[in-house]
């Protein structure tokens, strides 16, 4: 990379020819407003003027996000020209924003709000007509509020750049533009996946979780028995929640936390990962064993189920019929779990914490109930949970770091299972216990690292006993396609395909803390780049640290095959751990 | 028509076709050569219906070896159409309706006679001018751009090759690619589409890139109120236009050529249609022209008609199948443009001027013109002006010249106000700049543009407030909305004029007026935005005691906006025939005191002075526009 002396501000600095202005600025120690480009990344819009400086010879001012940088450039940010033009787009912004701050579920996220800030902006200004406020909440995921959006663009490159699908878009224009699915319709009937990588990357209100904290609320309210479980990749991330640095491990004090909240059992998704290991990777042998389908693709991710369930129908059947992890969980605990307890499981109420916002779609599938019981009833989020902790007035930093899961039939996990929270974790995982069934001996390792990394595609070749199985791993549907083409084409060379549907997989999923890095005072620069990497390294952390790491070896999976559910891929396993698919390629046709 | 398979095939087509036209201009195959314009203008005025009845009647009469018929494009003075002109005598009948061609027929082509009251009459002289050429609208007109309209027929290639289609490019084809670009940097060329960039510059950018794909793109957006040159010359001789993309794609590179059109244009298209299926099938568009080892094709996108897809990346989004909204810059379209590849994009003007160039050379076109603006601009007359319609100039016509000799000046004795250049992005010039020589600065430098040219004229009956709100209404719907200036700014603004306009300004609001105007101009992404304000910059300029009357006394001084004015009937000048009260629709009007007066100042025997209830009335002007005494009622 060649390298460019520029000057901003008067000083001089060198830097990589291959910048914008924006991230040149940032790197030097400048930070530059913005809102169209996320996080002072790469931009494609340069939509909405708030990020103007000067640069000296160019004609008028320039968009920062997307102009380069070039040899002898000299940036101005600070003349008087430059900051007016800022404030001002911003104003002009906030002419047309419901500006309900104080009530705005993003209050305390609003970026929006932290660059009116930046930027000096006036009160009262250019005030005119606004925008209706359209509110979509059809969706069990994600819900869009057309007035406070403030049409900067980023959820649309974010859908296109994730997912390759392009649901969101630009309608009507001018005044009237709004940013909504095809036709303007609800992300309930357009081919969403729900995966909420657009609610990641709104600066305001506009794209939200749909919220279910009042559900569990009137669910405690009622007296019910109320069992919160959670995900492996939330404890990676929800530190971040309380201003502690990204990549913080926040697994004792959310235990702490949740068994402050009132539920009457705080347990651990990572049981039922375990669980989702020997069912998957039973099926996996299976297949293999008896020439059927491959490769087997996990289920594990519903963003992904929903896009295959319509862009990718034909790989049904490679499919494993797994259940995702806390559907298993929740069928489980109110089954085997309320059994032993003596508990009417219509009485249970099991919310899943969840990195995710697809989940909360996934739990109202009609396949997701036994006997007329549902598996699991409210799916938070990451962040809900901890507004839901900042609402009990918990204090995160005083929260103690001693207290550990309910161990209660479905306390043990293993390291196996928290792997399961970033791209590649379920195929080593899968690969750790399928080595011991096919060798009779474990991985002498322990650590697959041929399948780890954040890279959207990766392949590798293990070799089991002189077998090489080859396997491959996806995050982000742009780059499962790729996989999923060769499987059309019936040229996929792989035995088992580890599908994540968001980019890296749970540790990115679109319920987990916003990564805002100009607002995130304590990260360093080049935050947008390694956030995920940090929080990958919390779950492989937190995998070394567990004694046990082979779902296999797990006591509690090894004591509910032996008293309740038998054999893996069981008739009881089938029935309650195992699920179908639909074909929805027609559910949504063009109007 | 056979293939044109080399230079030498082509050359003696060009001479047969060339002769064959000559003879129906100056007559010498003995026969009368009639032409009607086939222009969008003239056909909705029934052009068609008189075609076919001309030849009809030829037919009929059996006049075939005394008389041809051809449909041409468009004549330019489209407020005087349909035209129906005969050569050799190069006469001009105006108007002229399908009851009028049994007595062309009739009189003219038989009885040699010309009719008089079907020809052009003076507004000034009142005296009734035969021929074309005599017509003061035509009289300083250079026809560069509008080349062979209405004269060929722009469905047959052979006119065109006959009216000398296709030099240029030979001559093109024995230059080198440098060459070509040299030659039209030496003419002076300036994109014709708005900014006024250098064509041959812009080229040059493409050419420098080394690129398997490149394209030539051909802006046929036309989207300002009320211009319409891009849809003539289309119409009038695409194979000149598409000749022209011909020459740029040779130029830089290029195998492929897009049209964008817009779909509004339906002749246009058509005509497009059939010239380059007929170019085609005669080998002068595909691979290996002429022998040579130069390959071409043209295709054509249709737009839905938004404003902003003629603006250039706007339209390059539109032409992928994307939302028509602009790209950043950089990256110019000459290094990444359409799918990323090297592309020009120029104007249908542009590329009819680069025709007439490689033909003429770069000399002559240089010649013509400004020592900055080369050549001649299409400005699209209309407003209050006698004479409305297309007129091609040199540049450095002053704007006298075109408002008052070619333009025949503003009807009804009406004072000039102002003239509006460059559409929805360009601004007013007054009467202080009457004298200034047009041309793409010296518009500029008077807080206008050129614009792809139109130009409005206005009289001391238009209010500038009111023009400024509607050409923000303009811009407000036609803003794509991606950027937030633009889409937000805007629309302020036009707030604040309706405001303003409905009586309800405050000092205020000019402020802010002028302080948003500033920001859309230097927040904006694209020209349009960047431009956006201009009509409210260039009337509060030139006319800040209209916007002072509107928002410190609230007044508006020329009578337009409806909530400021009311309509008086004069007791002295009421002759009390109750016309204006049977118009009224609203029975706003009733007889009021006895005692209206004759001039002479005795009382009317018996009559009622009317009067109007301000109240009731709904300021339509009914009772204006029938008062027999006709300037009893006025607006105060």
């Amino acid at each position: 990379m060649a390298l460019v002396n520029i000057k901003i501000e008067g000083k001089s600095y060198q830097v990589e020819d291959n910048l914008t202005v924006l991230e040149a600025c940032r790197k030097c120690g400048y930070n530059i407003p913005s809102l169209c480009s996320w996080n002072h990344g790469k931009c494609s819009l340069a939509s909405c003027r708030v990020c103007l400086v000067e640069v000296v010879g160019a004609r008028g001012l320039v968009a920062s996000c997307v102009y380069p940088v070039n040899e002898g450039m000299e940036i101005i940010i600070s003349s008087q020209k430059a900051m007016e033009a800022r404030r001002n787009s911003v104003e002009l912004l906030l002419s047309n924003h419901q500006k309900n701050c104080l009530q705005c579920e993003k209050n305390g996220h609003c970026e929006l709000l932290e660059v009116a800030k930046m930027v000096g902006a006036r009160d009262q200004k250019f005030l005119g007509e606004q925008s209706p406020a359209t509110i979509d909440e059809v969706a069990p995921g994600i819900i869009r509020n057309t007035g406070k959006c403030i049409l900067c663009g980023r959820c649309i490159e974010a859908c296109k750049d994730a997912q390759g699908i392009g649901i969101l878009g630009f309608e009507k224009r001018g005044f009237k533009t709004i940013v909504a699915p095809a036709q303007n319709r609800s992300f309930a009937e357009s081919p969403c996946m729900q995966c909420g990588q657009c609610v990641l990357v709104c600066p305001t209100g506009a794209l939200l979780e749909k919220s279910e904290i009042a559900n569990v609320d009137a669910a405690m309210k009622a007296g019910k028995f109320v069992v919160c479980q959670v995900a492996p990749a939330v404890r990676a991330a929800i530190a971040e929640e309380f201003g502690e640095k990204i990549g913080t491990n926040g697994t004792k004090k959310m235990i702490a936390a949740c068994k402050r909240l009132g539920f009457k059992r705080v347990f651990d998704v990572n049981f039922a990962a375990d669980l989702t290991i020997m069912e998957e990777g039973t099926e996996l042998l299976n297949r293999i064993k008896n020439g059927g389908v491959l490769p087997q693709i996990t289920s594990c991710s519903p963003g992904w189920v929903n896009y295959m369930e319509y862009f990718y129908p034909e790989v049904i059947p490679n499919m494993s019929t797994c259940k995702s992890p806390h559907q298993m969980q929740g069928a489980i605990t109110k089954s085997y779990f309320a059994k032993a307890n003596g508990i009417d499981p219509k009485d249970i109420y099991v919310v899943s914490v969840m990195p995710c916002t697809a989940k909360k779609y996934e739990k109202t599938r009609k396949e997701m109930e036994v006997d007329g019981i549902r598996d699991v009833d409210a799916v938070l989020t990451t962040r809900e949970l901890a507004k839901m902790i900042k609402r009990a007035g918990i204090n995160w930093k005083m929260l103690p770091e001693d207290e550990d899961w309910d161990q209660d039939l479905l306390g043990q996990y293993t390291g196996a299972g928290v792997i399961f929270g970033v791209t590649g974790g379920v195929m080593e995982a899968a690969l750790r216990t399928a080595y011991f069934i096919l060798t009779g001996k474990e991985h002498e390792k322990i650590n697959f690292e041929a399948v780890r990394g954040l890279e959207g595609v990766r392949e590798a070749s293990i070799d089991i006993n002189g077998t090489t199985l080859k396997v491959a791993m996806a995050s982000g549907m742009k780059n499962a396609k790729v996989l999923l083409d060769q499987i059309k084409e019936g040229k996929s060379p792989y035995a088992f395909i580890e599908i994540m549907g968001c980019p890296g997989g749970c540790i990115n999923g679109g319920g987990q803390p916003y990564v805002k890095p100009m607002f995130l005072p304590n990260e360093d620069a080049d935050i947008r780049e390694t956030y995920r990497a940090k929080r990958a390294a919390v779950l492989y952390a937190e995998d070394e640290r567990q004694p046990i790491r082979q779902s296999h070896n797990n006591p509690d999976i090894k004591k509910i095959y032996a008293d309740f559910l038998g054999e893996p891929c069981g008739e009881l396993s089938e029935k309650l751990l195992h699920t179908t698919y639909n074909k929805n390629r027609e559910k949504f046709p063009v109007k | 028509m056979a293939k044109i398979k080399s230079e030498k095939e082509l050359a003696e087509k060009i001479e047969h076709c060339g002769s064959c036209l000559e003879a129906k201009f100056n007559g010498k195959d003995g026969k009368k050569h009639l032409v009607v314009c086939g222009g969008t203008g003239c056909i909705s005025s029934h052009s068609d219906e008189i075609l076919s009845r001309l030849e009809e009647l030829i037919k009929e009469k059996g006049l075939e070896d005394k008389a041809t018929v051809n449909r041409v494009g468009c004549f330019g003075f489209c407020s005087q159409g349909p035209f129906v002109k005969i050569f050799p005598e190069d006469r001009l009948y105006r108007a002229v309706k399908v009851e009028d061609v049994d007595r062309i027929i009739e009189e003219d082509i038989i009885g040699g006679k010309c009719i008089e009251d079907l020809l052009y009459v003076d507004p000034k002289t009142h005296e009734k001018v035969e021929k074309q050429e005599d017509i003061n609208f035509y009289k300083k007109q250079i026809r560069i751009s509008l080349n062979g309209c209405s004269m060929i027929n722009p469905e047959e290639i052979e006119e065109a090759l006959g009216f000398g289609a296709f030099k240029g490019l030979v001559r093109a084809l024995h230059m080198s690619q440098q060459e070509v670009v040299d030659e039209i940097l030496k003419s002076g060329l300036r994109g014709r589409g708005g900014a006024g960039f250098p064509t041959g510059r812009k080229w040059q950018f493409a050419l420098n890139q080394v690129n398997d794909d490149k394209y030539v793109i051909c802006n046929g957006d036309e989207g300002d109120p009320g211009a319409f040159m891009d849809r003539s010359i289309l119409e009038g001789n695409p194979v000149g236009v598409i000749e022209g993309m011909m020459i740029a794609g040779y130029a830089i590179g290029a195998k492929n050529g897009y049209f964008y059109v817009r779909a509004e244009y339906p002749i246009a298209v058509a005509r497009l249609r059939i010239a380059i299926a007929k170019l085609e099938e005669v080998g002068l568009l595909g691979d290996n022209i002429l022998g040579t080892n130069f390959s071409f094709r043209c295709h054509i996108r249709l737009g839905a008609g938004a404003f902003v897809c003629g603006e250039e990346t706007a339209l390059l989004n539109s032409i992928e199948g994307k939302r028509g909204m602009p790209r950043p810059r950089p990256p110019f379209p000459a290094i990444k443009g359409l799918w990323q590849k090297p592309s020009i994009i120029n104007n249908v003007e542009t590329l009819a001027s680069v025709s007439w160039i490689m033909r003429e050379g770069a000399d002559k076109f240089a010649a013509i013109g400004t020592e900055k603006s080369k050549g001649t601009k299409v400005f699209a007359l209309g407003g209050k002006v006698n004479n409305v319609g297309l007129v091609e100039v040199p540049m450095g016509t002053t704007l006298r010249e075109l408002i008052f000799d070619i333009g025949g000046g503003i009807p009804g004795g009406k004072k000039f106000k102002a003239i509006q250049t460059g559409g929805p992005s360009g601004g007013c010039l007054t009467e202080k700049d009457l004298d200034v020589e047009i041309d793409f600065d010296s518009l500029v430098a008077r807080g206008s543009m050129m614009g792809s040219g139109g130009a409005i004229v206005m009289d001391e009956d238009n209010c500038m407030v009111d023009v400024a709100k509607f050409y923000m209404e303009f811009i407000c719907d036609e803003s794509c909305g991606k950027c937030t200036p633009c889409r937000v700014g805007t629309r302020r603004m036009l707030e604040i004029l309706t405001k303003i306009t409905e009586g309800k300004g405050e000092p205020k609001d000019i402020d802010e007026l002028r302080e948003l105007a500033n920001i859309t101009k230097t927040n904006s992404l694209c020209a349009l935005g960047q431009t956006a304000a201009n009509p409210i910059i260039s009337t509060m300029t030139n006319f800040p005691e209209e916007y002072a009357a509107h928002v410190n006394e609230h007044k508006c001084p020329a009578h337009v906006c409806k909530s400021m004015m009311e309509y008086y009937i004069q007791p002295e000048l009421c002759i009390g025939c109750g016309l204006c009260m049977r118009n009224c629709p609203v029975n706003a009007i009733a007889p009021g005191t006895i005692g209206a007066k004759m001039p002479n100042g005795n009382p009317f025997p018996g009559k009622f002075v009317h009067v109007i209830d301000p109240k009731k009335c709904i300021k339509c002007g009914s009772c204006m526009a029938g008062c027999k005494a006709r300037h009893a009622i006025i607006k105060k």
